[in-house]
């Protein structure tokens, strides 16, 4: 069955991903992704999560899914036995995004990375009215969002300059349009396929 | 609803069974309680490993009188987590145990004396072994799933590596891939009790008509503690005093004193020392990677095949969520299939028998998925 709600990052990853590949997706939620990249790409998947319910929730939809605190890294997985490891809208809720990245790269041979960009044109004119964005990327309120690490496209191209990770795609998409012009101000949400330099 | 009435039966084997010590046992028997249904094309099978001290009588009843119910029948029954409405479940006494499969407490027929001292030391692997001879005797080849908690999840994996074939889920619960040397230490500590205790008698104490009772007591003293987490012990108990205040003696003055001396008094009433010695070694043995090179668990399991779900409980210090996450890694690293969970639990190591809902709903839409895949093949 082809769910007709999947999400478009969920279309763009899956895009991206070769068939037959080995992925681990971490924060993997209810496991949504990881299903559709079994069932589109046969993709052989383990997905990650802290949460009680959604590691019931993998294992209802008969997915692997290994419980586990992202922020006290991969330890439990070999250098390069991945060939994709995704981390899809978590990435802005993580403590330590030095370390989170850097596991990504040792464990994935590639590492899929996508969040909401910050600097989205209706985050930028929600501050400049005095208040902190709330927007469909970003539901939040200032008060109980779990977000910590929000950034921007251009703040995260600079990471991956400085951190020596190569960029080798990306897609930047406001709802289902996919935005080539001005995506920093036009762009909700990124994708990125990276690798180590 | 009316009580889920279950019998023992007893399973006789008859060719000879080479132990992994080289020992040789002409024969044995085991003792075995089943509930639910055997489907027709006998697909439907579930074998439950047990502990410990544990044995066959895994759920349900004896009789409509029977009050006390099977050591796991908060988790199997018609309508449990492992639901005999659709599964055939198999508890079975383990070899060496003293619930009424052949062990040191049984007659000798050569003999006509109990073996005591005499009954050889069985080890996961032998277990493996006799459980699969029971398989065979039920015309089981392949079973749906093998569970086990503690010592129970270690004859899970020894299973899923030594009979890769015969069985297509395994539940790996609160368990670890080896003992590590403070877990051994526990062990004889809790040995050392009833081989010094003087109605031992180098393990023959049946013919004196004694029994190693003092040190059998400290020995489940012992392990009550190791299976508790100290949070629990202290919400539980904490320094409660039984008469309120300080004797200045050595009678039973604080609650836990008093817990401890009951659970070990009831341990030492019923179950065997010999026993005891035997399921004690048997922990410290295993390690399905012992006859590898590097001992290296990932190679071990290599020959593994099952689908696998892995629990461990966050207060369990005696089988650590570390544990299990070890015998994760070495699933993935041979890209099997396995699920795993860390229950947040109070109970420490006794988490894995208790009734926690979100433990009990993992286990439960586990267990549907796998009789789900049962019914469309």
């Amino acid at each position: 069955m082809v769910n007709e709600t999947v999400r478009h990052d969920f279309a763009t990853i899956a895009a991206w991903v070769k068939p037959g590949s080995r992925v681990l997706d971490l924060g993997c939620g209810d496991g949504t992704l990881l299903k559709y990249l079994m069932d589109a790409r046969q993709a052989h998947g383990y997905g990650v999560d802290i949460k009680d319910a959604n590691i019931l929730a993998c294992v209802r939809k008969g997915l692997n899914v290994i419980q586990n605190d992202l922020d006290s890294g991969l330890s439990g997985f070999e250098a390069a036995s991945f060939d994709y490891v995704i981390l899809s809208q978590t990435l802005q809720a993580m403590k330590h995004i030095e370390q989170v990245i850097g596991e990504m790269l040792r464990v994935g041979k590639e590492a899929i990375v996508a969040f909401p960009n910050f600097g989205y044109w209706r985050h930028r004119v929600q501050v400049l009215q005095g208040h902190m964005p709330v927007s469909t990327n970003l539901p939040y309120q200032w008060h109980d969002t779990p977000n910590i690490h929000l950034c921007t496209l251009k703040d995260f191209e600079a990471f991956c300059a400085t951190h020596g990770i190569r960029i080798l795609q990306r897609v930047v998409m406001d709802g289902e349009r996919e935005i080539g012009f001005l995506p920093n101000i036009r762009g909700s949400v990124a994708a990125y396929r990276i690798e180590r330099g | 609803m009316s009580k889920l009435i279950v019998t023992p039966q007893t399973a006789r084997f008859d060719a000879p069974l080479t132990l992994k010590s080289g020992a040789v046992l002409p024969s044995y028997e085991l003792v075995y309680e089943t509930y639910g249904t055997l489907n027709a094309d006998k697909s439907n099978a579930v074998l439950v490993c047990h502990a410990l001290s544990g044995n066959h009588h895994v759920a349900g009843y004896h009789s409509e009188h029977d009050k006390r119910p099977g050591w796991w029948d908060n988790m199997i029954g018609p309508g449990k987590p492992i639901d005999t409405g659709r599964f055939f479940v198999i508890g079975l006494n383990n070899l060496g145990g003293c619930h009424g499969s052949t062990g040191p407490s049984s007659i000798n027929q050569h003999t006509g004396k109990p073996f005591g001292a005499s009954f050889p030391v069985v080890t996961v692997e032998d277990w493996v072994e006799t459980q699969a001879r029971l398989a065979d005797l039920l015309g089981i080849r392949q079973f749906a799933a093998i569970v086990g908690g503690s010592l129970g999840g270690m004859q899970v994996l020894q299973w899923s590596v030594n009979h890769p074939d015969r069985l297509r889920h395994a539940l790996v619960i609160a368990a670890a891939p080896k003992l590590t040397a403070q877990n051994i230490a526990f062990n004889d500590v809790a040995r050392q009790a009833i081989l010094t205790d003087p109605d031992f008698h180098g393990g023959d104490y049946y013919a004196h008509g004694v029994v190693p009772r003092r040190g059998l007591r400290i020995a489940r003293m012992l392990g009550h503690i190791t299976y508790l987490s100290d949070d629990v012990m202290g919400e539980k108990f904490g320094r409660l005093l039984r008469s309120g205040a300080y004797n200045f003696g050595y009678e039973v003055e604080f609650e836990i004193e008093s817990y401890l001396r009951y659970q070990g008094d009831k341990f030492a009433d019923s179950f065997d020392a010999n026993t005891y010695l035997l399921m004690t070694k048997a922990l410290d043995y295993f390690d399905p990677s012992h006859h590898h090179q590097h001992s290296h668990l990932s190679e071990t399991m290599q020959a593994a095949r099952a689908r696998f779900l892995v629990i461990s409980f966050s207060t369990d210090w005696r089988f650590s969520p570390a544990r299990s996450r070890e015998i994760v890694k070495a699933l993935l690293d041979n890209n099997l299939d396995v699920s795993y969970a860390e229950i947040t639990a109070a109970h420490g190591h006794d988490a894995f028998l208790m009734e926690d809902p979100h433990y009990h709903n993992l286990v439960r839409t586990y267990m549907e998925r796998v009789a789900g895949e049962g019914e469309a093949a």
